[in-house]
This record gives C-alpha cells, sequence and structure tokens, in this order.
C-alpha cells in the first residue's frame, strides 16, 4: 500500500489529501488496525508547546542616517548580538535584561514583537570611515525590520526526562519548581502527539521539511544540537530518553503570539514556550504504526535531579498515560505530577496543521538531506582542560 | 455569615493557643490557619482564614487587638490571568492543596478557590506569571 510523497502532494494540492491529528490516528488505528487506518489516511499532524531555550531571532534593522556599524546592542534592554554585520543581529530567548533581570528577556522582547508593540533599540559602535554613527537610540516594530525571522538551534525534543527530587531541599529548575522528597515530578513532552516521538529513525522529518513554526510556515533547517539518535529505545524502536531534535528556520512577521509565549523560571532563567508542528505523510505501515502509538505505549525516564552532575542517575521508566492521570509511582511512593509541555496548546497546534494541509493546500517536503542516523555520530561532553594538555 | 482572611502579627513569646481557642468559644468563629511563622524569641506572623456570624467578627477582632496582636486583612485573592495562561500545568506540580489541577480530558487548567491556602507556590511556579495575589 506504499504511498509516494508526489500521490499524497497531489492530493493535498487538491483538496482531497485526508489528514488526521495523531490522536485522531491513534484512535483510527485502535478501532480498524494499523494497517486499514495506513490506507485511508494520507498525512497526520504532529506538534508540541513547550519550553525551548535554544531559540531566537536573526533581526536587521535597516541603516540610519549617517550609519552605524553596531556593536553593542540592547532591545528594552535585553543584550543581543553585536558580532554580525553593521546592522543584523540574533538575539536569544534567554538572554536576561540588565534592569529587569529574568523577569525580561530575550522571549519577552520577541513576544512584545509579535504583539505589535515598539521596542527600544539602543546601540553604540566604534564609529569607522564607512560607519560615522557611534551611538543610536530609537523605537522599532516588528513591522519597520527588513528581515526578522526564528532561527532556533534546537527545539521539539524527542522526548524528555522525568524529573524528581529527592534531596532535602525545594530545587529550583528548568523543569520546574521540585519539591524535596519526592515531593512531585515533571514532565515535558506531547507524548503522542510529539513530532519526534512520531518518526522515531527521523525517515521523514528532516533537513527541509516544511513545518509550523509558532503559527508561521518554516522549515527545519537542519539536526538540532545534541542531536542523539543514540539513546536507549523500547520495542517500538522509540527512544525513552532525550534524543534528537530539530533546528527550525521561519519568519517572526508570520508568526503569532498564540503560539510563542515568553517564560521565567524563578530560580533559573528565561526561556520560551514555542509552538512546532509537523505534518507525517502516512507513506507505509512501517510509519503508521508508530504514528499509531498512544500515551500508553510511550515511556519516559525519571531522573534525579537533586544529583548535580552530567550523568544524573535514572528511578525507572513510565509511561505518558501514567504521568498525565496525575500521579506516578517511584521508589513506593505515590508522587504527584505535572506537565510542562502544554497539551493544550499542542492540539490546537496539530488541529490548525490540519486545516493547513486538508485546507490551504500546505503541501509536503521531503527531506533533502536526512538527519545523522543511528550508527552516526554520539553527542561528546566537553571535558574541561588545561592549555599545557592540549 | 462572613468568610476573611486575616494577617495576624504578634509580639514575641505570645501564646497563640488560647487565642484561638477563645475565637472558637466566645465569638463563635471558626478559624482555619493558613499559614503560620512562630519563632518564640520573634515576632510572629499567622494568616488565617476566619468564617463566621457577622456581628462576632468585629468583635473577635478587637479581641485579638485586646491581647496585643496587629490584625489586618490579608491578601485577599489569587488571581488567575486567563490571558497569560498557557495550561503548561506546572503550578499543578506545586499546588499540594490541589486548588490547581488539570481537567482529565482537555488537561486546561481548573482553579477551585476553595480549596486555596494561599501558600504562594504556584505564584512562583508560574513561568507565565500569570497567578497573582492581591491584596
Ligand atoms: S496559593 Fe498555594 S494553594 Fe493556592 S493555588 Fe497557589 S499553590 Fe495552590
Ligand atoms: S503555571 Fe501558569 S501558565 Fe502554566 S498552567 Fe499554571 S497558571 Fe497557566
Amino acid at each position: 500500500m506504499a504511498k509516494s510523497w508526489e500521490e499524497i502532494n497531489a492530493r493535498i494540492a487538491s483538496g482531497d489529501a485526508v489528514v488526521l491529528t495523531a490522536e485522531e490516528f491513534g484512535a483510527l488505528a485502535a478501532d480498524e488496525g494499523v494497517s486499514a487506518a495506513a490506507k485511508r489516511v494520507d498525512v497526520v499532524t504532529t506538534a508540541t508547546f513547550g519550553p525551548m531555550c535554544s531559540s531566537g531571532v536573526v533581526l536587521n534593522f535597516g541603516h540610519s542616517d549617517p550609519p552605524i556599524r553596531m556593536t553593542e546592542i540592547t532591545l528594552n534592554d535585553v543584550p543581543a548580538s553585536g558580532g554580525l554585520a553593521a546592522v543584523d543581529t540574533y538575539l536569544g530567548v534567554t538572554e536576561a535584561s540588565t534592569v529587569r533581570g529574568i523577569e525580561y528577556g530575550g522571549a519577552h522582547v520577541i513576544e512584545d514583537l509579535l504583539r505589535g508593540r515598539a521596542v527600544r533599540l539602543k546601540a553604540s559602535g566604534p564609529g569607522t570611515d564607512c560607519y560615522p554613527r557611534t551611538e543610536i537610540d530609537t523605537w522599532v516594530t516588528l513591522d519597520d525590520l527588513n528581515q526578522a525571522y526564528f532561527f532556533n538551534p534546537r527545539n521539539a525534543y524527542q522526548n524528555y526526562a522525568v524529573a524528581v527530587n529527592t534531596t532535602d531541599r525545594v530545587l529550583h529548575t528548568y523543569l520546574g519548581t521540585l519539591l524535596p522528597r519526592l515531593g512531585n515530578a515533571t514532565y515535558c513532552s506531547a507524548g503522542a502527539l510529539s513530532p519526534l516521538l512520531n518518526d522515531p529513525t527521523y525517515r521523514t522529518i528532516g533537513i527541509g521539511s516544511r513545518i509550523f513554526v509558532a503559527g508561521a510556515p518554516g522549515y527545519v533547517a537542519w539536526e538540532g544540537t545534541q542531536h542523539n539518535p543514540h539513546t536507549d529505545r523500547d520495542a517500538h524502536g522509540v527512544p525513552v530518553r532525550p534524543a534528537g531534535t530539530i533546528a527550525v528556520i521561519a519568519d517572526l512577521k508570520q508568526a503569532s503570539p498564540e503560539y510563542f509565549s515568553a517564560a521565567t523560571f524563578t530560580g533559573y532563567g528565561v526561556s520560551s514556550f514555542v509552538g512546532i508542528g509537523v505534518p507525517i505523510p502516512v507513506l507505509d505501515e512501517e510509519i503508521a504504526a508508530t504514528l499509531a502509538l498512544t500515551d500508553a505505549d510511550l515511556t519516559a525516564t525519571i531522573y534525579d535531579y537533586g544529583v548535580q552532575r552530567r550523568s544524573r542517575p535514572s528511578l525507572g521508566t513510565v509511561s505518558y498515560a501514567e504521568l498525565r492521570s496525575g500521579c506516578i509511582e517511584v521508589e513506593g511512593k505515590r508522587v504527584p505530577t505535572g506537565p510542562i509541555s502544554s497539551l493544550p496548546k499542542a492540539r490546537a497546534i496539530a488541529a490548525e496543521l490540519k486545516r493547513w494541509v486538508a485546507e490551504a493546500g500546505f503541501t509536503l517536503s521531503a527531506p533533502a538531506q536526512l538527519f545523522p542516523q543511528v550508527g552516526s555520530q554520539t553527542t561528546k561532553p566537553l571535558e574541561i582542560r588545561t592549555g599545557e594538555a592540549i | 455569615m462572613a468568610r476573611k482572611r486575616l494577617d495576624l502579627t504578634f509580639p514575641p513569646r505570645q501564646s497563640l493557643k488560647p487565642v484561638i481557642y477563645h475565637l472558637v468559644k466566645d465569638y463563635d468563629l471558626v478559624p482555619n490557619i493558613l499559614r503560620a511563622q512562630i519563632h518564640p524569641a520573634q515576632e510572629g506572623r499567622m494568616v488565617l482564614e476566619v468564617t463566621g456570624p457577622k456581628e462576632a467578627f468585629q468583635a473577635g477582632v478587637a479581641f485579638l487587638e485586646e491581647q496585643g496582636l496587629t490584625v489586618s486583612e490579608a491578601a485577599s485573592d489569587i488571581v488567575l490571568d486567563d490571558e497569560r495562561c498557557v495550561d503548561c500545568g506546572l503550578c499543578t506540580a506545586v499546588c499540594k492543596p490541589d486548588a490547581l489541577t488539570l481537567d482529565p480530558d482537555t488537561q486546561k487548567l481548573r482553579f477551585d478557590k476553595d480549596k486555596c491556602v494561599y501558600c504562594e507556590a504556584c505564584v512562583i511556579a508560574c513561568p507565565r506569571r500569570a497567578i497573582s495575589l492581591t491584596f
């Protein structure tokens, strides 16, 4: 029954494609079996909406008169990179305000731009023959900028840790507030809706895949940083720990504050919730089998964040269905759970992307190049060494 | 019937048990201790939720003041800003009394104010700063 990308795209173009969200596909496959579901459905939409620290925007301000080569730049007092060409910058979401600290950061600047608000741009430069101006203080809006696009080096982690804390003190982490003595557990994945859990071996998601980024049509630009296909996998071949990641690119001007939200994690720093949606073609029964997996089939590994080292000890695995129930068992103790990735938002994105594909002719693009697969590179740690040792 | 939250500050070495006892016995008020910080040698603080007849209320407060306590109305509300909330659910992981929970089907945030003990754990846990305490 194999279908080609071309056949599926032809059906999308003519408005005849059958599109379901990954949750709907899982329910259909449970009712009618994987092969019947695979025959009937052309595209399955997947989505996630969680905090993704490795995100940011490339901005071009245009030239003032006389022009300036900006080497020190702030937007609403949040520093942006001065290490690019004269009026280009990169603003990372985790950058904190020099005035308000982590309560306002790069992510908040981006959200303000998306909401149409003017942002104060202050910059200075050395003053050169071609760029004589040394200082500028002005206001810019998203409309004023020549280019504004997301370039997020690591989004949509394929699975993530379940965090607990066995110490006697409260921990403030990027996975939220962890209460002492196994007081709670937090987790961060859209589970059955999560893009890379639905394509565990990166068959359809690769460089050049057309995707949904914060409400804008965008692309997978590269493998994400720390992309690691080698983690432990379950019987379905799906990773049970953090594994693959994607780097994405998309026009900020077409994005929406509905699907991008600035965040502050107390005691940790600034981050942003980013909405990512990926349409997956139902090419054959093999991919249909992983698309059909539900929260009951997918598992995550529990880690003790009280151990402040690179490798934390694992305290076992749990299914996403158990995590969603609101309570899991860890070392014989009942522990209440809280998600961090918003399921209502992920559902809204999967539904929106379904409309794009089914009704608005959003065709899919096969990867121009595949990601590193199992058997290729491994993620290397950073060793601390001295100059003499080199 | 009235229900109010009172913020009590009391001098060092003030014994609180009889004070609470008299509120119940003599004034027909039902106090519920929401928070207490008591160090014998220092000034203490306690947040009480008190339910009872309106008249008894004033008399009860006057009694507390006679005992040397400073009484003020405590934080009147925990407010959830729906516009800012993204239903991430992180606050539910720190809300011990289950005032903040996720709907089992929609996984959207639900807030049952009656269960809230004003501990403020959610206020600092919410990454969207969508929950605030108003006075
Ligand atoms: S203040 Fe405390 S009890 Fe009230 S909603 Fe927040 S965490 Fe729950
Ligand atoms: S932590 Fe904040 S944003 Fe998340 S569900 Fe609670 S109130 Fe909403």
